[in-house]
């Protein structure tokens, strides 16, 4: 059996490390990595971590750890190509991903208002996200997005309270190729059967979605 | 409803056991010869509705069809909505489509010689794949809603005439029949990612978006679903999402086995509180099973609450 005072220095221990990381990850956040070349997060990403909607930069805050730390693994492994965020990530330790995507989780994100999926969709990229274009393989982008963007557990990223100009890059990134880090290709093949008129006409509808005030 | 029913209602008991059972033959559909690949019916589009009393009630169809939880709460036991298995809000071929069914009722079925109304169909989907307890009536506004969007659906299909794309269609068993622990790596590789490692689904805010496969909020034991070979047919039409046809015949079987090797709500037709006298009476000659039968030492169809 553990004695007292080794469970004691052990979670006094543990605490201390949490702390540390959570402080760390806040840091890395705004004053960039320990390695030449990792800038600072808030620089592009804006102080709240809501993204930077006129340059197409995504919001972070409120994204799961497990999302962020993947994408930021994907980057390095070169599943998904950009020149910005690719050198970045590979400036960053396995220690700072884990901290800045532990702090990402943590600030508030966007909230949008809840969709029922009783609403009969109106205009053509609604009816794509709420109900799909089966006829095509298709399904609802709610389907793995949640009925209004919000995103569901880990695996799928709220698309709701993202800029339009970084939706439709990404969907034109799975087209011609240069993101293909999605599990089981479950995103890589719905992207690939849009028309470009609906890359731009979903890319707007899910950046127009109405968001609750922030709490 | 009977007035036994009314009197355990107003008792409060749990009136799941004693609801009588809208549509006791929920054993499968007779399987369609396979279907070459004739050009398949279009149902009408939502833009086509009248501005009517007529195209208020498909809209309120429609609603109640995908938003069932929600809409229909005391009709629904578990976590699902009618769109989870019959996909595209009712339109989807192979994925018992609502336009391949209204045409096809009242349903004779020599077996037990009865005639089975499409009320009694949709209430018998509200018992066993809603795990709903007691159904709508068959006059009301539920059953008349749903009856009206499916009507509306099959707007110009033939009356009585089985068309291509109704039901999930039959995937034959393999050969070597099914495995169980082949089914839970394709389940770990193919399904966990959107239905969770423990079937529970996923949700976002208070419903779920990834249906539950096993557990309290999944269809029940009496469902067409437990079946082995009607979940590899429709697993194999229509999952991965997106992904349809994308498995083997031999792995669609192999995950329906594992799926429904798991424990869900009780059969509400229970015998005598008997999963064995259940078994005889109902599962016995109902397609391939594993209700009532020991799978490494262990009961199955013993029910969850
Ligand atoms: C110089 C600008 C810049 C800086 C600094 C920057 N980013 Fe980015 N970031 C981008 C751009 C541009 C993208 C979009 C990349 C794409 O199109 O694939 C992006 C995308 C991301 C994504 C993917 C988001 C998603 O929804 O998939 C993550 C995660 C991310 N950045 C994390 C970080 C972190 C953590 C830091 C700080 C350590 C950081 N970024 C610093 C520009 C920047
Ligand atoms: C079958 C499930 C599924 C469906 C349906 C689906 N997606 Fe996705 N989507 C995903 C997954 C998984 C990811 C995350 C991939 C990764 O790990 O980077 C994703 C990511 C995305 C991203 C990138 C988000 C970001 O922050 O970088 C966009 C944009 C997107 N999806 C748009 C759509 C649109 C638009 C639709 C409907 C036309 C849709 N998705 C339908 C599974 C799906
Ligand atoms: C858990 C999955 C599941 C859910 C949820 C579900 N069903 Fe079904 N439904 C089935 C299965 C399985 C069959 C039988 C198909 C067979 O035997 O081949 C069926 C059959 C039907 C049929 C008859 C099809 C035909 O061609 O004869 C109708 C109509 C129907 N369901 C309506 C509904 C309605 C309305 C709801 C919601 C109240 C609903 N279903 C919910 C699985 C489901
Ligand atoms: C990309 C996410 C995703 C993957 C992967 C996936 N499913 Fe599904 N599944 C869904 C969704 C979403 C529904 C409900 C469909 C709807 O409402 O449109 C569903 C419905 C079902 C249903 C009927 C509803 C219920 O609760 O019983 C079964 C059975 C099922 N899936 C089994 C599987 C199996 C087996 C696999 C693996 C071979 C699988 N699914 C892979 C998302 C997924």
């Amino acid at each position: 059996m553990m004695s007292l005072e080794r469970v004691l220095i052990g979670s006094a221990l543990m605490l201390l490390l949490g702390n540390a990381h959570a402080l760390d990850g806040k840091k890395i956040f705004t004053e960039g990595g320990s390695q030449p070349g990792a800038m600072p997060c808030v620089a592009c990403h804006g102080a709240d971590g809501a993204g930077l909607a006129a340059a197409g930069f995504p919001r972070l805050a409120g994204l799961p750890a497990l999302y962020v730390r993947k994408q930021l693994e994907d980057f390095r492994r070169g599943t998904r190509v950009n020149p910005v965020m690719q050198p970045l990530a590979n400036a960053l330790t396995d220690a700072e991903i884990d901290a800045v995507s532990q702090a990402l989780a943590a600030m508030p994100g966007a909230v949008p208002q809840p969709i029922h999926r009783s609403e009969m969709p109106i205009g053509a990229a609604q009816k794509l996200a709420q109900q799909g274009a089966w006829e095509r393989q298709i399904p609802a982008c709610a389907s793995c997005h949640g009925p209004a963007g919000t995103g569901v557990g880990d695996t799928f990223p709220p698309l709701a309270g993202q800029p339009a100009t970084y939706l439709a890059a990404q969907l034109t990134a799975w087209q011609n190729g240069t993101r293909h880090n999605d599990p089981n290709d479950l995103m890589g093949h719905i992207a690939k059967s849009l028309t470009p008129d609906e890359v731009q006409g979903v890319a707007q509808y899910f950046a127009s979605l109405k968001l609750e005030a922030k709490p | 409803m009977s007035p036994f029913v009314l009197v355990l209602g107003l008792l409060g008991l749990p009136s799941a056991h004693a609801a009588t059972i809208a549509m006791e033959d929920q054993s499968q559909l007779q399987p369609s010869a396979g279907h070459a690949a004739v050009s398949q019916f279009q149902p009408p589009q939502e833009s086509e509705l009248p501005d009517n009393a007529y195209g208020k009630l498909v809209k309120e169809g429609y609603a109640l069809f995908v938003d069932t939880k929600r809409l229909a709460p005391t009709f629904v036991g578990n976590g699902l909505n009618c769109s989870n298995c019959h996909l595209d809000q009712g339109r989807l071929a192979n994925s018992a489509p609502l336009w391949g069914a209204y045409p096809m009722y009242p349903a004779y079925r020599k077996k037990n010689d009865k005639v089975n109304t499409f009320a009694e169909r949709l209430q018998g989907c509200f018992q066993f794949s809603m795990n709903g307890g007691t159904p709508p009536t068959a006059d009301s506004r539920e059953i008349t809603a749903l009856s009206v969007y499916a009507y509306w659906l099959a707007s110009k299909a033939p009356l009585g005439v089985e068309l291509p794309g109704r039901g999930y269609p039959d995937v034959a068993q393999p050969a070597k029949g099914y495995d169980l622990s082949g089914g839970a790596q394709v389940y770990k590789g193919q399904c966990a990612v959107c239905h969770g490692p423990e079937g529970q689904g996923q949700k976002a805010g208070d419903s779920y978006v990834m249906p539950p496969l096993w557990g309290k909020d999944s269809y029940n034991w009496g469902a067409g679903m437990h079946r082995i070979n009607t979940a590899a047919s429709f697993i194999k039409h229509n999952m991965p999402l997106g992904k349809g046809g994308s498995l083997s015949d031999q792995q669609a079987w192999d995950v329906a086995a594992y799926v429904n090797s798991h424990e869900r709500p009780q059969d509400p037709r229970l015998v005598d509180g008997s999963v064995e006298k259940t078994r005889v009476k109902f599962h016995a000659n109902d397609g391939v099973n594993l209700y009532g039968q020991t799978v490494e030492g262990v009961l199955i169809g013993q029910g969850i609450r």
